[in-house]
């Protein structure tokens, strides 16, 4: 275990999050699992999009990369092919992830680069004031919709499991200590790691509070089966009390694994060198 | 008897047409390597419909003993594998133009058009053979046997596409190849070719454009390529993901061209070389990720292979419109570099080039081609690797590392992950020296603008001179750029105007400082483009103040040939 003090970006920092925001307590856990699997700032790198969420990479002493609204699970996943030593994490809110950002989880899922994916799911949008969000109910009453969300929202944990996920996992941040376990396991699991956060929002989600989050969800028992898929969506489709734990267990062959570039080598790619001579044999193929 | 080049030509320009499906691209395959192999210089350009089976589809090959780059009008040999021929072939048939076909197909399709129509069962005997299929290989048969290739040479390119999979294919191959011996020697009564071949050419290269960029891309130390499938850019991805094996290439094919752009962002970030190849559509799903390029200061490498637009435009087809696109991309401000190879040795020269400067100045740069250059192929010399290296431009980071320190040349030494024990910052926001400063501070916003900015001076400083052809005491300068270059020079040649001269803007920008004096010197200055709208000299007048006398513009999604860009410059009257 290294000091979890590592992980305290030095200097005065301002966070800009509001005072009781449901990200200071996953910030923390993040900081304490990376302690607890002994990792060292310089061995983890951080990539996060746009929004409150997303603005955690700063107030963590690690590498980041702080890119576009839905985007940077591309960023994460091409950092880890150009570097499958780096303990990559991808952080970013319901917006970023299933809005702006839809099309890249279902992919991302699919190839299933080894990088843990945080959802901070606060089911509405904090950085613009308070519109609905994808995870938002129908009904929801935001400025951009007066009269309601009329969509229906996203059920993240039942899409994951669809789409075969290697770990889906599901989280609230007001349990540190359950979380910081949840993320310990993603984090070690070799794959594409897929953690839903339930995240109060105290400034604009006056519905879904840390007490309605507390009353609303249950852990999965030391009994429950993850490796069970059928079981694993019959508990994403659970409406009354939303499950916490892992939910999806499947390993399978990561990403960076089906790579050719690390058939013959697994440097780094900033490691390697060019072989001219290999250069100039391949252009006898056009002779 | 009809003697082949005619008249004063030197060259045998053959165009062979077929459905989508018939293997008109095998044609073009076999007719190049071969014909190379057997010493003879050659050139092709392709046109296609986008469709993968039917339509009318054509392969122009010039053959000659002097070397042969350029498009152009005239037909000589024209060998039709299906009827349909759509109005601008036929319309490129003049009464020189001997014609083989076969008239069960194409019945009176071609009466009373070209010099003589040679009636020969193609798909008679292809039938015979055991698959209408082979109808291409019994055409390709005729005319290697014209041009007196022996028949050995057939039986090694076959034996080489064909044998490691299925030996009964390269027999039945040789055979309908044997079959278009057979009529050849028919035909031979009736048409002669007389050419010289050069055993110099036999060990050149025969590659396209495409290939080029892919092979100059391994040379600049490329070892990420992501891509979304799209005409005509697609090539390069499918060439590196082809041997992605052998030089340790990241390839992946990714949901959209915002992915790819961002997973070449993250892996610049992480130590990679990478590069992204897409055409105006998908590079417009990028450019959001060029402005995260822009502020985050990483390097790109950027192919963008052009085709008609608007939307859809014309999608097989080629155009030179995104200039201002690869210029004006992506909001904000930030510098950037765009190079414009004209000539299959500067599409791999140049893209080995751009992932050096990409890395030197940490900014996008991008390989502006087009699907003409992309898809024509000719014969060159090996490429030289003298000289070529790959700079890193990364430094190993100690705790005190700052990625955003401010420079004189605005350039902030590159740390990578993992490499030394500085963290590494990326931030899309505004940012202070660590890229970790958020507080909107209007002196940090400004002092970091200015930085990157200054990146410019140096960008100009490096950037690749214009290249002059033909009489340096010009009064009448011709200016182009990309893949009209082989085209200008020829028709230049054909004008035969004295004190003219072709200047080719091989890098669009920064502009090298030497382009003003170039253009000061001449009296009238005439500019070609495949475009409506002079992209290039709109930006020269920006850049130098300098305004161009003539435009010969053409957007038709057909590159313009030899003989249009002659007649257009006869009537300029200059």
């Amino acid at each position: 275990m290294t000091d979890v003090r590592m992980f305290d970006v030095p200097g005065p920092i301002d966070i800009m999050w509001c005072p009781g925001c449901g990200n200071f307590p996953i910030l923390d856990a993040i900081k304490k699992a990376l302690a607890e699997l002994d990792l060292t700032p310089q061995d983890v790198l951080i990539c996060s999009g746009i929004g409150q969420a997303a603005k955690l990479n700063h107030y963590v002493n690690t590498h980041f990369l702080h890119g576009l609204h839905g985007r940077s699970i591309s960023n994460a996943t091409g950092a880890k092919a150009a570097n499958p030593k780096l303990v990559v994490l991808d952080v970013g809110g319901d917006g970023d992830r299933y809005a702006e950002g839809g099309n890249h989880i279902i992919h991302t899922i699919r190839r299933n680069p080894d990088i843990t994916a945080l959802v901070h799911d606060n089911r509405v949008y904090g950085l613009t004031k308070g519109q609905a969000s994808p995870t938002s109910p129908m009904g929801y009453i935001s400025p951009t919709t007066p009269k309601g969300v009329a969509s229906l929202p996203l059920n993240p944990i039942a899409l994951a499991v669809s789409l075969d996920a290697s770990f889906v996992a599901q989280a609230f941040a007001g349990d540190i200590e359950e979380t910081k376990e949840i993320l310990k396991k993603a984090i070690s699991h070799k794959g594409f790691s897929f953690v839903n956060i339930f995240q109060p929002c105290v400034t604009f989600n006056k519905i879904n509070t840390y007490q309605w989050f507390k009353e609303n969800t249950y852990y999965l028992g030391d009994d429950y089966d993850a490796s069970d898929r059928k079981m694993a969506l019959e508990k994403a489709f659970e409406t009354d009390k939303l499950p916490l734990g892992v939910i999806y267990l499947n390993n399978r062959k990561t990403f960076e694994e089906s790579l050719a570039a690390y058939e013959n080598s697994d440097k780094p790619l900033y490691d390697r060198d060019i072989s001219w001579d290999k250069l100039t044999k391949t252009f006898e193929r056009f002779v | 008897m009809i003697t082949l080049p005619q008249g004063k030509n030197e060259d045998i320009s053959i165009v062979v047409t077929g459905a989508a499906g018939q293997g008109i691209q095998t044609v073009e395959d076999i007719l190049g390597k071969v014909l190379k192999r057997s010493g003879l210089n050659v050139f092709a350009a392709k046109e296609y419909m986008s469709r993968v089976r039917g339509g009318n589809n054509s392969t122009e090959i010039r053959v000659s003993s002097k070397s042969v780059r350029a498009f152009v009008n005239r037909i000589d040999l024209l060998i039709c594998l299906n009827k349909g021929l759509r109005n601008y072939l036929k319309e490129r048939i003049s009464s020189d133009t001997v014609i083989i076909g076969d008239i069960e197909e194409m019945g009176k399709e071609l009466a009373g058009r070209g010099q003589m129509f040679f009636d020969v069962p193609l798909l008679h005997f292809a039938k015979e053979l055991g698959s209408p299929l082979f109808a291409n290989v019994v055409a390709a048969g005729i005319i290697t046997s014209l041009f007196d290739v022996d028949m050995s040479l057939l039986e090694q390119y076959f034996d080489e596409r064909f044998g490691a999979k299925d030996k009964s294919l390269v027999t039945k191959n040789i055979d309908a190849a044997k079959k278009g011996y057979e009529i050849s020697r028919e035909l031979a009564e009736d048409i002669t070719v007389k050419m010289d071949h050069n055993s110099e050419i036999v060990k050149e290269l025969l590659l396209t454009g495409s290939d080029a960029v892919a092979l100059g891309a391994i040379a600049g130390g490329c070892n990420m390529i992501f891509g979304y499938p799209m005409s005509p850019a697609t090539g390069v991805l499918s060439h590196l993901s082809q041997v992605a094996e052998e030089f340790g290439i990241v390839t992946e094919q990714t949901e959209d061209e915002i992915s790819a752009m961002n997973m070449a962002i993250g892996g610049w970030y992480a130590g990679g070389r990478a590069m992204v190849t897409t055409s105006g559509g998908g590079f417009d799903l990028m450019s959001e990720g060029l402005s995260l390029v822009g502020i985050g200061e990483s390097p790109m490498v950027i192919h963008l292979g052009q085709r008609p637009g608007p939307a859809t435009g014309l999608a097989t087809r080629t155009e030179q419109a995104d200039l201002n696109l690869a210029l004006y991309a992506g909001h904000g401000e930030f510098p950037r570099a765009i190079l414009a190879p004209g000539s299959i040795q500067e599409a791999f020269y140049m893209t080995q080039h751009a992932f050096n400067l990409a890395a030197h100045y940490q900014v996008p740069v991008f390989i502006l081609t087009d699907q003409y250059l992309l898809d024509s192929s000719y014969n060159l010399p090996a490429f030289s690797c003298e000289g070529l290296k790959v700079e890193k431009h990364i430094i190993k980071t100690d705790e005190s590392y700052k990625r955003y320190v401010i420079t004189e040349d605005g350039v902030s030494p590159r740390g990578i992950p993992g490499y030394g024990e500085g963290l590494i910052a990326f931030d899309s926001n505004e940012h202070g020296e660590t890229g970790r400063n958020m507080d909107e501070d209007p002196q940090i916003r400004s002092e970091m603008n200015a930085k990157r900015m200054r990146k410019l001076k140096g960008l100009e400083e490096d950037s690749l001179p214009p290249a002059l052809y033909g009489d340096v005491d010009y009064d009448v300068l011709l200016i182009g750029w990309g893949s009209t270059k082989h085209i200008i020079e020829e028709a230049m040649e054909e004008f035969s105007r004295p004190k003219t001269a072709f200047l080719q803007i091989r890098q669009p920008f920064p502009l090298h400082s030497s382009t003003k004096d170039y253009l000061k010197r001449a009296k009238v200055i005439v500019d070609i483009e495949g475009n409506a709208t002079a992209q290039m000299a709109n930006l020269i007048k920006l850049l130098t103040g300098i305004e161009t006398s003539h435009r010969i513009l053409t957007s038709s999604g057909m590159e313009i040939t030899v003989e249009e860009l002659l007649i257009k410059l006869r009537c300029l009257h200059v």
